[in-house]
């Protein structure tokens, strides 16, 4: 009966998403409400700086490329119309608004994310969470929750230097190299950008993202099979999984932001 | 250390006492009607063939797995029915020795032993630091403090790992293979340890293992675990000459016996011939 069999292969696939659904929101909750005491804060800082300040150089380098090669094009389509002023602009929108928060994430969830996730499994598979666990030493108030709290302060920063840098890309593309006025090129983007409907939306965006990436890293790090495949398995989950979030994310986010154009 | 007080608990001969335990996983029994005692102060093992339950024992002993039905009782209480608030002020009581060591591989070898005192107690650093060199010096590495845990030979990772695990003088320590893959020294410095930290410390040990020669030799009393429950209890010497020819097979080592050498198959003659299903 393959109609029978089908189903019930479907049936099993669709409990077990379920059933690591529902792992993963109580790994959520019950890290997230184990609110950091003050003796837990160094613990944080520390995640901050792995996840965070060792994300710096990828996203610095990414964020001049990207900054530089933005500019290049809307340089080339805005000079025909003799408005390359306008090159400023269109940089800060497009990357305040959209590259900045998604490009940041999808570094973050290939750089941090799955890095959280090795860990973690490795921490897993070697003993480390149930000997501590033994020891009357709560590995979701220990290991899971700084984490998560680093992941969320991180990338919202990341995003803003990643935006920062990306601008001055373009600065250097545009103005340094092809000589856009610089007066002009500054006076658009301060003049259009506005506080709350691009940086303040943009921000909110990344902290979606960084609530997502950094749940999905640590639950499949908390997840995964105690084995080296197990642990290949679980990172590359998170590097998909996240990429994919934060695609779908961004569309219904911006959808729902910037969707009064009609 | 505070003088021992005369509570009913104190009073109770055995630290562990397990009743009428029943477990299953994904259908198969891995318990059924399981009963034993740990009684205070001694050395206690359960041997068995590999994947007879015996470290999930341990588990449930340490609340981290609950019995289908049953008994689990540390100290009077019940692991399984306890809050976890007090289930992990339980387990600050007890010390594991995993089989892998379970060092935390970030730490050194001193923060690996310092670090239940660092999260349970509010020792001055002083203090904390002649603590845990105490314990290493027990474990014959307080030379290695400044190792790494990937710098350590895997018996000595065990003897870190003992050390960590008798950092807050638990009273009791439960060991998991403690010998498995260990080379004779390895092995010889392990059995003296675990003896002398029960004499010198008091504390009451279980210990699950399958190595016969090195459990016998330091067990007060051995447990037989076979198809989901006791089969065989008694001192070493009692075991060898048990009535049940299981427990004789286990305790001797012989390949074959009520215990078969073979995996069911079918007819090898048939088998051979190709004239099977």
């Amino acid at each position: 009966m393959p109609a029978a069999e089908l189903a019930s292969r479907v049936g099993r696939r669709a409990l077990d998403r379920m059933g690591s659904l529902g792992r993963a929101s109580m790994l959520w909750g019950l890290a997230v409400t184990r609110l950091p005491r003050w003796s837990e804060f160094p613990l944080v800082v520390r995640q901050i700086y792995n996840v965070g300040v060792l994300s710096l150089v990828i996203v610095v380098l990414s964020a001049l490329s990207i900054g530089s090669v933005i500019a290049l094009q809307f340089y080339t389509q805005l000079s025909r119309f003799g408005a390359q002023e306008a090159v400023g602009v269109g940089l800060a929108v497009v990357l305040l608004r959209e590259l900045g928060p998604v490009v940041t994430a999808l570094l973050f969830a290939g750089r941090a994310g799955s890095a959280i996730t090795a860990e973690i499994g490795l921490m897993k598979s070697t003993e480390q969470l149930s000997s501590m666990e033994m020891m009357g030493v709560d590995p979701l108030r220990r290991i899971v929750a700084p984490r998560l709290w680093a992941g969320f302060v991180s990338l919202p920063l990341l995003t803003a230097i990643f935006n920062v840098v990306a601008i001055y890309g373009g600065v250097l593309v545009g103005v340094e190299w092809l000589g856009i006025d610089r007066g002009a090129f500054w006076s658009g983007m301060t003049e259009t950008v506005e506080l709350w409907h691009d940086i303040g939306k943009g921000t909110l965006k990344s902290l979606v993202f960084a609530l997502v990436v950094t749940w999905i890293s640590v639950f499949q790090g908390y997840d995964a099979y105690p084995s080296a495949e197990g642990i290949g398995l679980a990172t590359t989950r998170t590097v998909v999984y996240s990429s994919v979030m934060v695609l779908a994310l961004d569309f219904l986010l911006t959808l729902s932001m910037y969707g009064d154009f009609k | 250390m505070p003088a021992p007080t005369a509570t009913s608990s104190d009073a109770a001969p055995n630290l562990i006492e397990i009743r009428g335990l029943h477990y299953a996983i994904g259908g198969r029994a891995i318990f059924e009607d399981l009963s034993l005692e740990v009684p205070r102060g001694r050395i206690t093992a359960i041997m068995g063939p590999s994947g007879c339950g015996k470290t999930t024992l341990l588990w449930m002993i340490g609340g981290r797995v609950k019995p289908d039905r049953g008994q689990v009782l540390v100290d009077g209480q019940d692991v399984a029915r306890i809050s976890r608030k007090a289930l992990f002020q339980l387990r600050r009581r007890m010390g594991v020795l995993f089989q892998s060591a379970a060092l935390f591989t970030d730490l050194t070898v001193f923060e690996n032993v310092a670090f239940p005192l660092r999260v349970h107690t509010r020792l001055p650093e002083d203090s904390l630091r002649d603590l845990v060199l105490m314990k290493l010096h027990a474990v014959g590495l307080r030379g290695a403090r400044d190792l790494m845990p990937s710098e350590l030979s895997g018996g000595m990772a065990r003897r870190v790992a003992l050390a960590r695990a008798i950092a807050l003088d638990p009273d009791l320590i439960m060991y998991d293979e403690p010998f498995a893959g260990q080379d004779p020294i390895a092995m010889g410095v392990l059995l003296s340890l675990i003896r002398k930290l029960n004499t010198a410390l008091g504390t009451t040990s279980l210990l699950v293992s399958h190595d016969i020669h090195e459990t016998a030799s330091i067990a007060d009393r051995i447990y037989v675990l076979s198809g989901g429950g006791v089969i065989g209890v008694g001192n070493a010497d009692a075991l060898k000459d048990h009535s049940e020819p299981q427990v004789r097979q286990f305790i001797r080592g012989a390949p074959d016996g009520p215990v078969p050498f073979h995996y069911p198959a079918e007819d090898y003659r048939r088998d051979l011939l190709g004239e099977g299903a």
